[in-house]
């Protein structure tokens, strides 16, 4: 995207005569502010739908507002933008005892390490922040960047139980990073390269004649990939059922429960953005991004937009149903699971795919 | 095992003569003194006829602003025999000591604690006779009959008047 | 956690962390501090600390008269209020003699019942919400909702009720209210397959209660504890049935006892699972109270004009949802009581935790306490 933005600048006369270095930041900072914006709106809405259909789910009926006056809006529209200005205008408290310099630092840390992995996911044909050659290997490297603003939250907060809850969603990040990367290599070996168009791209066609040729379908090895690359997905972002770090019944709030105001608003926002980001990869590695399910139909530029969106918006949707419906693992019996058996079947699923690509296929 | 019983029982296997038997004494309870109490409490658990492993309560008592006890009273129970048996120990107010039986029922802890905490009564034997409902820091003993309460605590003041509540 | 700097990097010391859980936690139940000293995460010693709700009951009780009680009664368990007075009626009516009709037994074991259900609904919820399930709770809390109205139209309020008097109750019921009573006793029995299917066989509730703070029998007897407590490590003790009173003998009803099937006898999940199957029975016992009562009668014909036992001592418990219930009570002959002291299941239950959650983790202290369903309303009176 940035060079097409460069492009674009190249043909207005009054940019022509800046300094390159000055384009560059201009064509970046151009194309961060839309990225910003789509976070900030996908918290709204996510956090919106979660909270409508977590009320279903419970016989219960959620944010609501009658028409007209100060309310939430019809059907509680406006709930979350009420939250957000509350959020906004909200005394900053730091506590005296905090060391001041993690403290502030730490949401920010966090925020960061969700939108760096945001640039690199390819949204339609052409519009994608970054198209790095090396899409895959980027997105699991930077996403462990908010580990770090965790931990710092966590340690920083001067807090035993802001601590606990550092500590244990550190060793279960760092834990489940690697059936996420295992996973993930099942596809990279199939298509041979680590570019995010191009594994979009090799799901094109059709098997059997009538199911896209999306990788969840390809293979029965690749089909228990999606499976654990979903759910070590949900456990990289301290979702339920793997939510013991912000775990209320047990720690208040975990690594968060000192902050408050907007610096807790940046917690939030980048936590919703991993949501969608663990959607998001997940749909573009096996269910074919922007690829349409009903092959030749429906494959234009906005249709594919639609597609990735809709992938996206159903993974989430099953993410919030999970953590309305199941009760929380305990830390250890995550790691159990994490360690003695996704990791085996991740290694199982590399061999599986590379032999059934070469005997079967 | 019917209360009189339980008294022969008592009276023979474990100290003759302890507990009074004919028409003066009573036919639902047995009084005995601070003194043979720690050993009876071992005995009662451990006879195999009488077996009481359950403490069902225990409760402390003030007799009166005229007199000049305190009372504590166990009610037992035995799970396998399905009897019961009430024992009431009297100790004078000046000097309230009862041996503990916390070892013994392991329930007597928290109970021995509360009537510490409301009677004064002291445990001896009781590895961590401290206050449970009330501060730590607390004067007094409420549920003695002569008990005075306080004007204020660490300088919060006990409102006496009543005006305004209606 | 200061920024001192340790100069003597020779030994490398693993100090135990205390931990304060409460009194304010989303956990516990109520106002209860637990001073945890933990080794990492495996718990090494818990202190618990009560006494943040104390609220005088036994004192105020030796200052007013033995009607005027009942509402300190009800405060004290304010979850299940109804069984409290249950309680303290029977002893003051066995101390004063008195034998009550027949209907107003049935009432009072039928309200006795439907409070029952309502506090194990409220078990069973929190202990969902203590492992992380919320959706569980909210469908308890809508079914806790319908008991809660009925209560309303019988007597008007919806928690603290001042219903059973000794000697009675105080209104009989208003026209309309058996077939309400009818109508939720057949909403409610399919229901428990709804708990059932969400929370009792999720494999995660199964891993995170099945095997952890287990329970042995004779732990639990010579620590007092009793009720689903005791009945979840296999003994089947009911004073319903081994302590008789009121007419409970004329009801056909099981005593669910837990078996280990999960894991082994006398962990969470079967402390768990007692109090869900106890909601079927009590709803038996209400269908079957509700068939045989006879439907005329006074209840206000043995209210004695003025309560005033003469003197003595009587002992008497009762099962409540939480264990068994007992009034010390002392009476000197006139109308205010000597000393009354009431027995708490849930001070017993709170006395064991140290020895049951020793050794295990910090989140499962928290489901321990859940299991235990304590109250701290009872406990610190």
């Amino acid at each position: 995207m940035v060079d097409f933005f460069l492009e674009k600048f190249s043909q207005i006369s009054w940019l022509t005569g800046l300094p390159d270095g000055i384009l560059f930041v201009l064509a970046v900072i151009l194309i961060a502010i839309p990225i910003f914006l789509f976070l900030a709106v996908n918290a709204l809405v996510v956090v919106y739908a979660e909270r409508k259909i977590s009320a279903f789910m419970q016989d219960r009926l959620g944010p609501m507002g009658q028409g007209a006056g100060l309310h939430a809006g019809k059907w509680g529209l406006l709930q979350t933008v009420a939250d957000t200005v509350k959020l906004i205008s909200k005394e900053d408290i730091i506590p005296a005892a905090v060391d001041k310099k993690l403290f502030i630092s730490a949401p920010f840390i966090f925020f960061i390490g969700s939108f760096i992995t945001f640039v690199a996911l390819p949204f339609n044909q052409t519009i994608v922040a970054a198209n790095f050659n090396i899409g895959i290997f980027y997105i699991v490297a930077v996403s462990s960047v908010g580990v770090i603003g965790i931990i710092l939250a966590g340690y920083g907060s001067n807090n035993k139980w802001s601590l606990y809850g550092a500590m244990r969603s550190a060793a279960q990040i760092i834990s489940y990073e690697i059936p996420v990367a295992l996973s993930l290599l099942t596809v990279v070996m199939l298509v041979g390269s680590l570019q995010m168009q191009e594994i979009i791209k090799a799901q094109d066609g059709v098997i059997w004649g009538f199911l896209p040729h999306w990788f969840v379908f390809k293979n029965p090895f690749t089909f228990i990939a999606f499976f654990i690359l979903f759910i070590s997905g949900v456990a990289e972002v301290n979702r339920t059922p793997f939510d013991i770090p912000e775990a209320e019944s047990e720690l208040v709030a975990g690594f968060h429960t000192e902050y408050s105001g907007l610096r807790w608003a940046f917690f939030f926002l980048a936590e919703y953005a991993n949501v969608f980001i663990v959607a998001g990869v997940a749909s573009v590695v096996f269910l074919g991004g922007w690829q349409s399910p009903i092959p030749g139909f429906l494959e234009g530029s906005g249709w594919g937009l639609v597609w990735f969106l809709g992938k996206a918006i159903f993974l989430i949707f099953t993410m919030i149903w999970f953590r309305w419906t199941f009760p929380r693992l305990r830390t250890d019996q995550l790691m159990v699971m994490c360690w003695k058996y996704f990791i085996p079947i991740a290694f199982i699923n590399i061999m599986g795919v590379g032999l059934w690509d070469l005997f079967v296929s | 095992m019917e209360f009189n019983k339980i008294i022969e029982s008592i009276n023979t296997d474990f100290k003759e003569g302890l507990l009074p038997i004919g028409e003066e004494a009573p036919t639902d309870h047995i009084q005995v003194s601070p003194e043979d109490w720690g050993e009876l409490a071992g005995f009662l658990r451990e006879n195999d006829s009488l077996k009481f492993d359950s403490l069902m309560c225990l409760t402390g008592i003030d007799e009166g602003t005229e007199e000049e006890n305190l009372g504590v009273i166990y009610s037992l129970h035995s799970m396998i025999h399905r009897h019961k048996l009430e024992v009431r120990i009297t100790v004078p107010k000046s000097r309230p000591v009862v041996p503990s039986v916390e070892q013994i029922w392991r329930i007597a802890d928290w109970f021995e604690r509360e009537i510490y905490d409301m009677f004064g009564i002291t445990f001896e034997g009781h590895r961590d006779l401290r206050r449970i409902l009330l501060p730590e820091d607390w004067e007094g003993y409420p549920l003695r009959k002569d008990y005075i309460f306080p004007e204020s605590w660490h300088g919060i003041e006990v409102p006496k008047m009543k005006e305004g509540w209606e | 956690m200061g920024v001192e700097h340790d100069h003597e990097l020779g030994v490398i010391h693993a100090e135990e962390m205390v931990l304060n859980v409460g009194p304010q936690h989303p956990s516990t139940h109520g106002v209860l501090r637990l001073k945890v000293q933990t080794d990492g995460e495996i718990i090494t010693k818990i202190d618990p600390y009560i006494g943040y709700l104390h609220r005088c009951f036994e004192k105020h009780c030796e200052n007013v008269t033995y009607e005027q009680c009942i509402p300190y009664i009800d405060r004290c368990d304010y979850i299940a209020s109804m069984n409290n007075d249950f309680g303290y009626a029977v002893t003051v009516e066995q101390l004063m003699g008195i034998e009550i009709p027949e209907k107003v037994e049935y009432i009072r074991v039928i309200v006795a019942e439907l409070n029952r259900i309502a506090s194990h609904l409220l078990a069973i919820g929190t202990i969902g919400l203590d492992v992380g399930a919320f959706t569980p709770f909210l469908y308890c809390f809508r079914d806790r909702e319908r008991i809660l109205d009925l209560f309303e139209m019988l007597c008007g309020a919806r928690l603290l009720y001042n219903y059973i008097w000794v000697g009675g109750v105080s209104h009989d019921f208003p026209v309309g209210w058996v077939e309400k009573t009818y109508e939720f006793i057949d909403y409610f029995e399919p229901k428990i397959h709804e708990y059932n299917e969400l929370l009792t066989y999720n494999k995660i509730f199964i891993e995170r209660t099945a095997d952890v703070g287990i329970l042995p029998v004779d732990v639990a007897i010579s620590y007092g504890v009793t009720g689903p407590n005791l009945r979840g490590s296999g003994l089947r003790w009911d004073l319903r049935r081994d302590d008789l009173y009121s007419i409970y003998d004329q009801f056909e009803f099981d005593i669910p006892v837990g078996t280990g099937a999960m894991g082994s006898v006398g962990d969470c999940w079967d402390r768990y699972y007692v109090r869900v199957r106890e909601m079927e029975e009590s709803a038996k016992i209400v269908r079957q109270a509700l068939d045989q009562m006879p439907r005329e009668g006074d209840v206000h014909a043995t209210i004695p004009r003025k309560i005033r036992p003469p003197k003595g001592q009587i002992y008497k418990r009762t099962e409540s949802p939480r264990g068994d219930l007992g009034f010390y009570i002392i009476s000197d002959g006139s109308p205010i009581p000597f000393r009354i002291k009431l027995r708490s299941p849930a001070f017993t239950a709170v006395s064991c935790i140290n020895e049951i959650a020793r050794g295990w983790m910090l989140s499962d202290v928290m489901v321990i306490l859940g299991s235990l369903d304590i109250v701290l309303g009872e406990i610190d009176r």
